[in-house]
Parts: structure tokens; sequence; C-alpha cells
């Protein structure tokens, strides 16, 4: 009867299907991550011709005086900033959550400003505020902005949104109770900052301190456009692979570069864990109390830096309309005429965007379908972790070292992948991989939060898992997979470090151009171009802002109680 | 919501489909074009290629005169270049020693003038104008310096100018490379480099291309710029309140040049392309972009555009330049670069 | 039979027959063992519950009968065909869990016609189930709603209706109720046992709370630490407990120490008392006594009974109807009873903390169990 008949089992398992899929994801992320950055490996310990050397390269890197000093910048310029970025970013972070001054949220997007820039923006900035025709020179005295300075002071606003989202974080975790018992015991409000709110937030210090350092240490735009004569570990990879072609030094470099990123990750992994455990004892929000003098001060505080990070922003976009810096200050749209300046005229742009919506689409398609396959399917543990794995490599690896992995990897004599070069596809193959990280992380937050025997009762159900995942996973992970497309197409709009390897003659980006027009001297265009990017990505995350708050809420009446 | 995301994963597939290089279903042939040229000679070049080799659809792969070179040169097993345009002939005669040109003469390069195409050996190169390295001095910034005009190199040393000077890295620019070349021919070895040690110390950065420091001349970022010659005028002419100062002792040059790349997959169109090079026509074009150009009949002269250039070009030697190249860079990055920054 | 609620009725043929046949099963996770060597027998149309505390393998073990988690080692089959290695959507079972698992996006005529969609029967056909589903648990009328709109009672009453949706012939129960206030619990629990009954669909439910698996299942299967310490009835579990664990963890017992004593009685404190016990346990062999609280006899107690103890009242405990008392026996400190006495009892006999009294043990209500290693 239709029992037996119900019974019959399908041609394909859903358990074989799943397999096959975590297989092949986990095929796929080695071929996008582990591979190119196996090649860089290998790369580094040959010659020229291809044959192995050992450590020679690192034996020549170190006898080089001019690249060790490139490495001692580095390092100097990196830890300057962390320095400086830290407390900065504390004090605005304890502005918006510790404080009751006014527009809040005003300032947390000023903040995340820089967040929509490709990194060397922040530099032309400074040229037009503080080069030698800077309209703020003075402010220097005497010193030049090209060099550490001006690298010290972009990285600064650069790094700026990703410490202040850390640290706010964790000042957001404080356990209430604690004030109301110090309040209670009469302690004095300087003393609640040192025994209660810096031990809270110490973990949140560190892991941004790590962050900034790992930002800026890899970050390759702003040391190019500012930094005059004074080399970093970026720039002198820049050097090696494109303008002197030599490809073992460059990765000996890459390498170098990883070691600190590499650290950041591990040390970062180890704050969470201990982090966990401050959350699970947290029990009352902090509500803070109203004191207008300490309002008062972070609002002064807060807009002193608002200020700079608007300006940083702005100056570069109106530089862009100046007809002739610093001589004819009357506006045009001269410089947006991109042809004037750059072979592909408008077109870097709109490769950028076909780059960055390609990225949107099957960056998130890829990384939700991955994290799904990880974290809801009953593939054999072993295979998923190793997914999982690889999933979370990308975190440890700076763009400009994943950039010249994809160059050997690609390029190597034996790669049946050769094909592929300069075209669009590696172009978004690589920024998907780059970003791959965060978006797993987002999704498999969110992923979490669903019901985890959702699979469990479909299967009773006799429905396959890719129906449940097509009619309830994604529906439900709707606003996850949004902020995952929305974070792939603003950052694949503004890198620069990893694709400045791989385009070619006719998937030229916008990020590109910027960096070729600014090597010319046409650093107006460069800002245009800037300019058009900044807009472009900051449309994108207002338009999905606008789409969650009023499209979304109508489709998803079934959030509302 | 779920047609619209599958419209948009099929415009991206088609955008990804049309990116590759098979894909793309033109009657042209595709021709890549390695070059030096500025940016916005491109899109003209690129019009008047196509004009008058109608078959042909040009691809430029541009960056500085350095990078293109040692890129080329990367490439060698496999190249990707079918032709190169607007590069210097120093570069082209490195690649001919190395048996990387297609040896192929258009028709009309006799009609050419003598030092601008190739005599020795198999023929490969065919030139198209000169480039010269020029002094371009901000009357402005000078005027707030009370910093008098230089007229020759020497005067480039004089400490008024301490970190107020910029020019191109000889790695990355052709421009700098020529004039280095330059002042080690002018000045002999010795002498040359103790010029260069001395100017060292006023230099305030060395730029990756050529027209950088005309630029930032121009715009007062900087007070003295040794750079591209055309650059230079156009910035004048734009209204830069620049002199363009030719140093009495004479400047630096160095030809550009056309040249087919042997194994090119299109052989036939990149050699079309080059017998139009040698036109009159393309002697024209190069004319609009150019003071000095390969054909005789062609008479240029671009605005802004010092009249004394041309006499004072430094007698060239460019198969020393070509051979000496790799040594002579090798000893300026051990001088001059990763030292701390001069000011 | 399509659209009939009563898929198989109670009593069809084979109803006397073995439906589910558990077999050898072990699970472990790593080191720990989270099932032990699982013999359990169910017939066509029982009511089953796994009862235990947590981690005691309960809803491992229902897991694996779905095929949620595979077993280590062992099989299971179900009406004859052993389905061990066979995926859950071979298995033929609806389930329910304690968070209802319903899909947040989806209304709930979606929610429960959710496995007929994939059964390709036509929509009407669907609309037709989905409502009587939904009449039959009460849910009438909430077709368009979603499970955000509904409370926690109706939420499990839709995760019910769907796991019937397919008829399936093996309904399995995960803490369906410990997500639930008391009140609507009570409720939901005859709902469940009502809806069970007139389906004869057999089931399984997983419970920590003895007071639902007592008044729910027709069998209860006790376990602890990955194996079945007893299966029973309600009245045998409670009445017949096979171990000290059982007869603990299923309503309160006193347990004492004392020594096997002659055929028939135990010896406790140096006091003699009638009391029947298996035969493994040996003459003189250490045992625990246990007695359940209200069968701790006090009216008319004369003293002569052969199992009467004279005790004092150290503690009462007012718990509204009636007074949790604990008992010292008199010059035995280590004898120490509770004794549940009924508020007519205390007022009638005047007891109060302090007092001393003679109670009577009955022989018949005295459970003999093998000392246990620790105690």
């Amino acid at each position: 009867m239709s029992g037996d008949a119900r019974l019959r089992r399908p041609l394909i398992r859903e358990q074989t299907v799943a397999t096959l899929l975590v297989l092949a994801l986990i095929i796929v992320l080695v071929l996008i991550i582990a591979l190119p950055l196996w090649s860089l490996l290998s790369k580094s310990l040959q010659n020229a011709s291809g044959g192995y050397v050992g450590l020679a390269n690192f034996a020549t890197y170190f006898a080089t005086p001019s690249m060790v000093s490139a490495l001692f910048n580095s390092l100097g310029v990196a830890l300057m900033t962390t320095l400086l970025v830290v407390p900065l970013a504390f004090a605005y972070a304890y502005a918006l959550t510790r404080s009751r001054m006014p527009a809040k949220g005003v300032f947390m997007g000023i903040a995340l400003l820089p967040i929509f820039a490709p990194s060397l923006l922040g530099a032309i900035s400074l040229i037009y505020l503080f080069g030698n025709q800077g309209v703020l020179k003075g402010l220097l005295f005497g010193h030049s902005i090209y060099g550490p300075i001006g690298i010290v002071f972009a990285e600064v606003c650069y790094c700026f949104p990703h410490a202040v989202m850390i640290i706010a974080t964790g000042l957001r975790l404080a356990d209430g109770r604690l004030y109301e018992v110090a309040e209670a015991l009469g302690t004095k409000p300087t003393r609640v900052f040192f025994t209660i709110t810096l031990p809270g937030v110490r973990y949140a210090a560190i892991s941004a301190a790590f962050v900034v350092f790992t930002l800026v240490i890899t970050d390759f735009g702003i040391p190019k456009v500012i930094g005059g004569q004074f080399t970093v570990l970026a720039t002198d990879a820049y050097k090696q692979i494109v303008g002197q072609q030599n490809f073992e030094m460059g990765a000996v470099v890459g390498l170098i570069l990883l070691v600190p990123a590499v650290l950041a990750f591990f040390v970062d992994r180890q704050i969470q864990k201990r982090q966990v455990a401050l959350l699970s004892a947290r029990a009352v929000a902090y509500e803070p109390k109203p004191a207008p003098m300490r309002d008062a001060l972070l609002l002064a505080f807060s807009s002193v830096i608002g200020l700079v990070l608007v300006a940083m922003l702005g100056m570069a976009i109106w530089a862009s309309f100046i007809r002739y810096w610093p001589y004819n200050l009357s506006l045009t749209l001269a410089h947006y005429n991109f042809g004037e300046f750059e072979p592909g005229g408008w077109e870097p742009y709109l490769t950028s965007l076909a780059m960055a919506g390609c990225v949107a689409t099957f960056g998130t398609g890829l990384v939700f379908l991955g994290a799904y396959l990880v974290e809801k399917t009953k593939v054999p543990m072993p295979l998923r972790s190793l997914a999982h794995f690889l999933a979370m490599l990308p975190m440890a690896v700076p763009g400009l070292v994943l950039g010249l992995g994809y160059v050997f990897f690609i390029n190597a004599k034996s790669s049946p992948f050769g094909w592929l070069y300069g075209t669009l596809a590696v172009l978004v193959i690589n920024t998907i991989a780059h970003f791959y990280t965060v978006g797993h992380i987002t999704a498999t937050t969110a992923l979490k939060q669903i019901d985890g025997e959702f699979e469990a009762v479909s299967a009773s159900l006799k429905v396959p898992f890719w129906t449940t995942f097509r009619r309830v996973t994604v529906p439900i992970s709707m606003p996850a997979i949004l902020d995952i497309a929305v974070y792939m197409f603003v950052n694949a709009l503004t890198t620069i470090s990893a694709v400045v390897f791989l385009y070619g003659p006719s998937t030229k980006l916008a990020s590109i151009s910027i960096i070729h027009m600014d090597e010319s001297g046409a650093t107006a265009p460069a800002a245009a171009m800037a300019t058009c990017i900044v807009l472009t990505a900051i449309g994108a995350k207002t338009l999905h802002v606008v789409l969650d708050r009023l499209v979304f809420s109508r489709l998803q009446v079934w959030r509302k109680r | 919501m779920k047609s619209k995301f599958l419209v948009g994963v099929g415009l991206c597939l088609a955008a990804l489909i049309a990116s590759a290089p098979i894909a793309s279903a033109q009657t042209r042939t595709k021709v890549t074009a390695y070059t030096a040229l500025e940016n916005d000679q491109l899109q003209p070049f690129k019009a008047a290629i196509e004009a008058g080799v109608p078959d042909v659809e040009i691809v430029w792969v541009r960056d500085s005169t350095g990078v293109i070179t040692a890129r080329f040169l990367a490439e060698k097993d496999n190249p990707r270049a079918d032709l190169v345009i607007g590069l210097v002939a120093t570069s082209l005669l490195l690649f001919e020693k190395q048996n990387l040109l297609d040896e192929y003469k258009p028709k009309d390069s006799d009609k050419l003038r003598p030092g601008f195409r190739d005599t020795a050996g198999p023929y490969t190169w065919t030139g198209m104008d000169a480039i010269l390295a020029v002094v371009c001095f901000n009357t402005v910034e000078a005027k707030k310096d009370s910093a008098a005009a230089p007229v020759s190199w020497e005067d480039l040393t004089k400490p008024a100018f301490k970190g107020k000077i910029v020019m191109p890295h000889p790695a990355s620019s052709g421009t700098g490379y020529l004039q280095v070349a330059a002042w080690l021919q002018i000045m002999g070895e010795e002498k040359g480099w103790a010029f260069m040690d001395k100017l060292h110390e006023n230099i305030a950065v060395y730029t990756h291309s050529g027209s950088a420091p005309c630029v930032q001349a121009a715009k007062g970022e900087r007070m003295v710029g040794i750079g591209f010659d055309m650059r230079g005028a156009k910035e004048k002419t734009n209204g830069a309140p620049i002199d363009l100062i030719v140093p009495k002792e004479g400047v630096g040059w160095d030809l550009e040049a056309t040249a087919v790349v042997k194994g090119s997959k299109n052989l036939e169109a990149a050699r079309k392309v080059a017998e139009w090079s040698a036109t009159k026509a393309a002697n024209d074009l190069y004319g609009k972009y150019s003071a000095i150009v390969a054909h005789p009949d062609v008479k240029s002269a671009p605005p802004n555009y010092p009249a004394d250039a041309e006499a004072k070009l430094v007698k060239n030697d460019f198969a020393w330049m070509a051979n000496d190249r790799e040594r002579i860079l090798k000893e300026w990055v051990k001088r001059y670069e990763g030292k701390a920054a001069p000011k | 039979m399509l659209l009939g609620i009563g898929g198989r009725m109670a009593g069809e043929a084979g109803a006397e027959a073995v439906f589910v046949a558990i077999r050898n099963l072990s699970k472990h996770f790593g080191a720990f063992q989270a099932l032990k060597d699982i013999h359990l027998d169910v017939k066509r149309g029982e009511f089953v519950s796994f009862l235990g505390p947590s981690g005691c393998g309960k809803t491992t073990l229902l897991r694996a009968i779905a095929g949620l988690d595979r077993q280590s080692g062992g099989t299971i089959a179900i009406n004859g065909r052993d389905v061990s290695n066979a995926p859950p959507s071979e298995r033929d079972f609806g389930i329910v869990f304690q968070s209802y698992a319903l899909f947040p996006n989806l209304t709930i005529a979606d929610n429960v016609g959710y496995g007929l969609v994939n059964q390709r029967r036509s929509k009407a056909e669907i609309t037709a189930r989905v409502a009587e589903l939904l009449a039959m648990v009460g849910l009438s009328g909430q077709l368009t709603k979603y499970p955000a709109q509904l409370s926690g009672g109706q939420q499990q009453r839709v995760a019910l209706a769907r796991a019937l949706a397919t008829s399936p012939s093996l309904l399995l129960l995960d803490e369906p109720l410990s997500a639930l206030d008391a009140q609507v619990r009570l409720r939901l629990r005859e709902e469940i046992r009502d809806v069970q009954r007139r389906l004869g669909v057999t089931t399984f439910m997983v419970t920590h709370d003895q007071e639902e698996a007592l008044s729910m299942a027709e069998r209860i299967v006790v376990m602890n630490h990955g194996v079945i310490e007893q299966i029973g009835t309600p009245e045998e579990i409670y009445r017949n407990p096979a171990t000290t664990f059982v007869a603990e963890f299923v309503g309160r017992i006193s347990l004492l120490p004392g020594v096997a004593h002659g055929i028939d009685a135990v010896e406790m404190a140096g006091r003699r008392f009638l009391a029947t016990r298996a035969a493994e346990i040996a003459d003189g062999a250490a045992v625990e006594v246990g007695i359940r609280p209200e069968a701790i006899r006090v009216r008319g107690v004369t003293g002569s009974e052969p199992n009467a103890l004279p005790v004092r009242i150290t503690d009462l405990e007012f718990l509204g109807a009636f007074c949790r008392a604990t008992l010292v026996a008199e010059g035995a400190p280590g004898l120490t009873l509770i004794a549940d006495f009924s508020a007519n009892l205390l007022r009638d006999l005047g007891l109060q903390q302090g007092a001393a009294i003679t109670v009577d043990l009955p022989a018949d209500a005295l459970r003999v169990f093998p000392a246990r290693a620790s105690a």
C-alpha cells in the first residue's frame, strides 16, 4: 500500500548530495585560497628559473639594506598608527556608548565613512590639506606630509572605523550592575573608570590593536600615494613584482607581510575565547547617567574627530572639482572626463561596478551556501571542519599577499588556469576569496540563530534539505545575506592591494586607475575617480539601509508579533 | 525577488563571459600593444590606428617604461604582447639583443630620418618621435623663495633648491633613465655620479612616472621638476606658472618606437600596425604630442615648447644606454634608494 | 485513507506484533558512551516514554530511532524492516521538538502542509488536509497567521499537526511540553494523549518530567547513564521500581540501609521487619529498603504490628493538601523516613513537630534492593 511506496529509496540520497556539495566546497576553497598561498610559499623558495634555492631569497632580502629598512619602516608606521588609533577610537567609542551626548547616530555614521573609500583617498586629501600647496600646510611647522607623517595620519583615519566598531562592541557588553555596586560603595568616577571600564574593554582594545596593526602593515594605497621616498613592505612588494618583475623577492616580501597578520589572527582568536566568558557573565545593560560636563567634553572631542574624518573625505571630493589647484580655484567637471587622463575613460569605473556586482552575487551565494553546508548538514565532521578552517583562512591573509599568491598560482608554468590571467573572472574570484571570512562569520552567526531542528523536521516530512534551504533558511536569513552582499560589494569597489597584480588590459579597475593617474601626477582626476567610488559605495549602503527599513519590514511581516 | 536574483546572476555571467578573451565575437583582430605613451595619447592613438588599419582593434597595456620593460622581459617565454608602441629605443634594443622582436621592415621606414630607425642588425624597430627631459621651473614658488632660475644642471645643486626638486625614478620612468644616462654621457661616469650625489641632496622625491615631476612643479607642489618635455609644455599651456628650461650642458633624450613582438599570435595584424606606424599620417599624429618627429616632413611646434631644445640634445650612444642599463640602474639604486628620505 | 485522520486504527491486524525492534543499540561520542546495549520492543500503536535525567541518553535514543544521529552499533527495525542505515526520510516518522521548530517565515497552513507539498498532492487536497489537521488540534481559522503570532501552546499544536500531516507510522516527541507554562502543559498533555489514542500512531516521547511520563505513556522506559534501568507500565514503575535509581527518580521514596535476614525479613538499626525480596539477594547481604511516603501508616497503629516502628517527628513541611513529615526512628538516628500526612490525619491525631508516634511500614510496601556500592 501507499506506506511502502512512500518509503521507497530515492534515486540520490540527500546525504550523498550533501557530502558531494561539501567536497565541492572544499575543492573550491582549496583552489581559491589554499593553493595560491602555497604557490606564494614555494615561489619564495625558488630562483627566477624555478629551481629550489631554500632560504636564499630570504638571505638576499635581509642582506639588502633598502629592503630591511622598508621592513622597519612598516613596523614603525604600523606601531605608531596603532598607538594613536586605539586611544582615539576608545574615547570616541566611549562617547558613543557611555555618554548622553546628542546625535550619536550621526557620529557613528561619520566614524564609518572611511570604510566606503579606497584607503588612498585619505592620502590624496592629505596632499591637498598639508602638501606644499596645502591649505593647512602651516600646521606641520615645516615638516613634510610626504613620508611617515602623512602615512600615519592617513592610516589613522583609515583604520579608525575598524577600531571604533570593535571597542564599541566591547563597551556595550558592560554589566550595569558593576557600576551600580561601585556607586553604592561611593567609588570615585576616575576609580570606576580604571577599575571597571578599562579592564572590561581590554580584550576589545587588544583585538582592535591587532586588527589596526595588520591593516596598516598590509595597506598599499596610502604609502603609495603619500609615502614619498619612505618605502614600506607593501610598496616594496609592488615595486618588486610590478616594477621589476622580480617575483621571487615579491614572494619573500609577501611572506614577511603574512607573519604579523597570522600572529594577529591567532592572538585575536585567543582573545575572542576569553571575551565569550566575559559575555556570559553579563546581566544588565549599562545605561549612562546624565553628566553635562562629561557629555560636553566628549561631544567636543567627537566633533573634532568627526570633522577630521569628514575633511579627509570632503577635501578630495572638493579638490576633484577644482580647475587648477592651487592657482585657479574655479569649479569644473573637467577632471571627471577620465578619457583625458586614463586610456579607458570611464571604463575602469564600469569594470569596478561589474566586478563588485559579480562579487556580491556569486560571493554571497558561495559564502552563504558554504556556511550552510558547514553549519547544517550531517556530513562527517572532519570534512566540515576542514571547510570551516579554509573559510577562516583568508582572515589571516592580507589582500596583497593573496593577490601575489594568485599571480604565482595562475602564471605557474604548469598551471591550467593561465587563461584566467587578466580576466574579470580572476578579479572576482580573488576578491571573493579575500573577503570570504567576514561573510562566512556573518552567515554562520545567522545560521546558528536558526532552530537547529529545521533540517530534522524536513527530513521527517521527507522534504529534501535543499527545499528547506530555499523555502525557509534563505528567506529567514535574508537580512544577513544582504549584509554580506553589501559588505562584499563595498569592499570589492574599494580594494586595491589584491587586484593590482591581477588586472588585465580590458579589466582595469577604478581603484587601479586611481593609482595610475596619481602616479602620472593627475591628482585631481584620481580624486575624481575616488569620489565616484565613495559615492557609489555610500549609495549602495544607503540603499541597503533603506531597503532594510522600508521594503523588508513589509515583506517580512512574520518577523513581527 | 527570485526572478530579479536570476536576472542579476545572468547579467554577471554575461559580464564574465564578455570579459573572457576567447569569447569575444569580434570580427576585428584584437592586438595587444604594450606602451609607455602618456595616458591622454592612448585614445587618439587607438582611434587613429584603427582608422588606418580597419581590421584591427588595439588593446593597450600601459605603464611606465621601466614597468613595461620589466614585464615584457618577464614574459619572454610566453609573450602576451603583439606589439610594442611608444616604448623607448633603449628598451627595444634590449629586446632586440635578446631576440624577442620580429624582424619586419615597414615600407615607409626608409623615408624617416636616419637616426629614427633601426640600422644595426636585423630590422626590428621603427622610431616615432623623440622624448626629452626638461626642467620645469615654477616661477611663483621661486619668487616666494627668491630663487633664481637655473640655467645649468650644476645650478640645481645649489642649497636654494634643497628639497625643492623632483625627478623621475630611472628604474620605472623612461624619462628618468634617459636623463641619468645623459648626465653620465656629458659629464663622464665619475663626474656624473658625483653630480647626482649632490643633486640627491636637493631631491624631494623620485617619482614613479616621467610626467609627474612637471605636473608637481606646475601645481607648485614642488619648485623644480626634471621631467618629460611635452607634459611640461602642456601644463604651461593649461596656465601653470612654469618656465621650461633647457640646461646649457644639454638634455637627455630617447626615441619612442614601434616594434612587432616575435611569437605574436596575431603577427599579420601586428605587422599591419607596424606598417602604419611608419606612414606620414602616423607621424602627423605623433607631431601633435611631440616636438621632434621621425618623418622629416612633419614639422611640429607645440605651444610653449622651448625653442632651443632640439639644438641641445646630448649625443646619445643608444647601444651603451641599452647594454649598460642594468648596471647603471643597480648603481643608482645602491646610491639613492632606501636612504633616509630627504626633506 | 488519504484524508482519514485515523490512518491506522488501534487494534488493527498486527497490533500485538512488534512494530519497533531495537537490538544491541549503542552510541558513543568520542570516549563518552551515550547508549549502551539498548534492547527495546514496541508494539504498534503503543505510547512509550523515555524518562530519565538529562544526559541519560533518552534524546540520543530518540534521534537514533529517527535516523537523525546514527547509532554506533546495533540495529533498529521498524515494521519488520531494518532501517539501521536508512536516512530519516526513509523511516516514515513525524517529529515534534521542544523548540516547536516551526518555520517562522511560513504561515500556519504552509507549515502544516510543508510535507504534503512534497508528495505531489493537489492543492485542494492539501488545503482540505491542512484544515482537517488544524481542526484536530483546535486551531481552525488560524491558517494565515505566522508562528510568532501564536502562543507557545498553539505553536506546539501546529508542530503536532505538521508532524501528523503525512500520516506517519511513528510519532516522535522530544520534550514537547518542556517549554510551556504549567497550565498549558497540563492541557496539552491530555490533548496529545487524546490525539495519539485516536490515531493509534506508535509514539515515542522523551521527557525528564516523571509526572508527564506517568500520566501520558502506556509504557515507560527509565534510563540512566545510557542504559535502560527499567521498562514497565507507569504503575509497575511506581509500585515496583527495579532499582534504587528508578525508585528515587520516579516519585519520592525513603531508602534505608539494612541487612537481609532469613527468607522474608530485613534488619534495620537492630530491628527486624518483614519484607519480601528477590531471590538473588542472599541472606545477610547488605540491602537498601525503600518505602513511599504515602505508604507509611499512622492511623490505628497499635505497636504490635510486625513492622511497627516508634519514631519522632523532627520536621513538618506544609505543602497545602498535605504535610511532608521527617520521621527519625527512636534510638536509631540513622533511620530517617519521609512520610506524607494528610491535613485530616494531622488534625485527628494532633500531630506536631517533636511528637513521638508509632508508625507501621506494611510489608507489602517495602521494596528491598541490593545495597549500592557507594551506599
